[in-house]
């Protein structure tokens, strides 16, 4: 199994991510993006959480132009699984894998503690090892969380299953720490081959470290 | 030579977070009146062009393609 990992100007989760993924026995690879190719034996294409470009104009709005994204790109539309977590959920809107856009927390704080979410959606290739409107706890850390759709896009995510994780409490009631639109904290494209987060499961790998719900999610993303 | 002034906006119906917090500033500071509160961005260009619809259709591509996320902003072009 092999697991490419973006590197961005300003990416800082890839080594998070990296470890992670090693700790479940996976190889992997970190792409830098300059890069016009990914491995041809990568299973899972990772995009990672940090501040590409510092954020500059838009969360994720210049990397998206990075010259590796049009491989990105061309491996999503082949089919091949890509994962983008936080910034990487931010980039993968701004190149139009994912439909919606994320905008400032509606309290307009960076928001950085851990959070339940429940999955809403196991029937796709990510979440399949769980339960559907089972909890998880996973760390959150982001300013521009704050998931938008407009009513029609809404109304075609829920027709497709796309919605995969919403924000809630321990008992799996909505609670919505950013104005998430719906209290989304992750989607799926109509494909179900691409899915963005805003939660960092690879930073809930180890109990001690406060949670490690990350390590089932993560099994998950790696069949 | 043209300059080009380009103003991005969240959409009307787009919650504006900001917007709303500058607003309750303003309320706090007293200036009463203020019906809404929208903050966006200002990109300025300058072009080599000195033709006008040229440089329009530059602009609008370059918004529609980067300056601008048209899922969520709108934008306006002025050119001087």
């Amino acid at each position: 199994m092999k697991v490419s990992i973006l590197q961005f100007p300003g990416t800082n989760c890839e080594y998070d991510t990296q470890h992670a993924f090693k700790e479940l026995g996976a190889e992997t690879e970190i792409i830098w993006h300059k890069s016009e190719t990914i491995p041809a034996d990568t299973n899972l294409l990772v995009v990672a959480g940090g501040f590409s470009y510092g954020d500059y104009l838009r969360s994720g709005a210049i990397a998206r132009f990075s010259p590796v994204m049009k491989a990105v790109i061309a491996y999503a539309k082949n089919g091949g699984k890509v994962l983008g977590i936080c910034n990487g959920f931010q980039v993968l809107t701004e190149a139009g894998l994912l439909p919606g856009a994320l905008k400032r927390n509606e309290n307009l704080h960076f928001i950085s503690k851990h959070h339940h979410l429940k999955v809403i959606n196991n029937d796709n290739v990510f979440l399949e090892k769980l339960e559907n409107n089972s909890v998880v706890n996973i760390p959150i850390a982001h300013h521009d969380g704050n998931y938008f759709i407009d009513s029609d896009g809404l109304q075609e995510l829920e027709s497709n299953n796309q919605i995969l994780l919403k924000y809630t409490d321990a008992n799996g009631e909505i609670r919505n720490p950013n104005g998430s639109v719906e209290s989304i904290a992750g989607v799926c494209n109509k494909d179900k081959n691409v899915f963005g987060l805003m939660p960092h499961p690879e930073r809930a790998m180890e109990l001690i470290l406060g949670s490690d719900d990350g390590v089932a999610m993560l099994q998950g993303f790696l069949k | 030579m043209i300059k080009a002034i380009v103003n991005v906006s969240l959409k009307a119906g787009v919650l504006d977070s900001q917007g709303k917090a500058v607003h309750h500033a303003l309320d706090s500071l007293h200036f009463n009146g203020v019906n809404d509160v929208r903050v966006g961005k200002q990109i300025i260009l300058k072009l080599d062009t000195d033709n006008k619809e040229t440089a329009m259709n530059d602009v609008t591509k370059m918004c529609e393609e980067l300056l601008a996320n048209t899922v969520i902003e709108d934008y306006e072009i002025e050119l001087v």
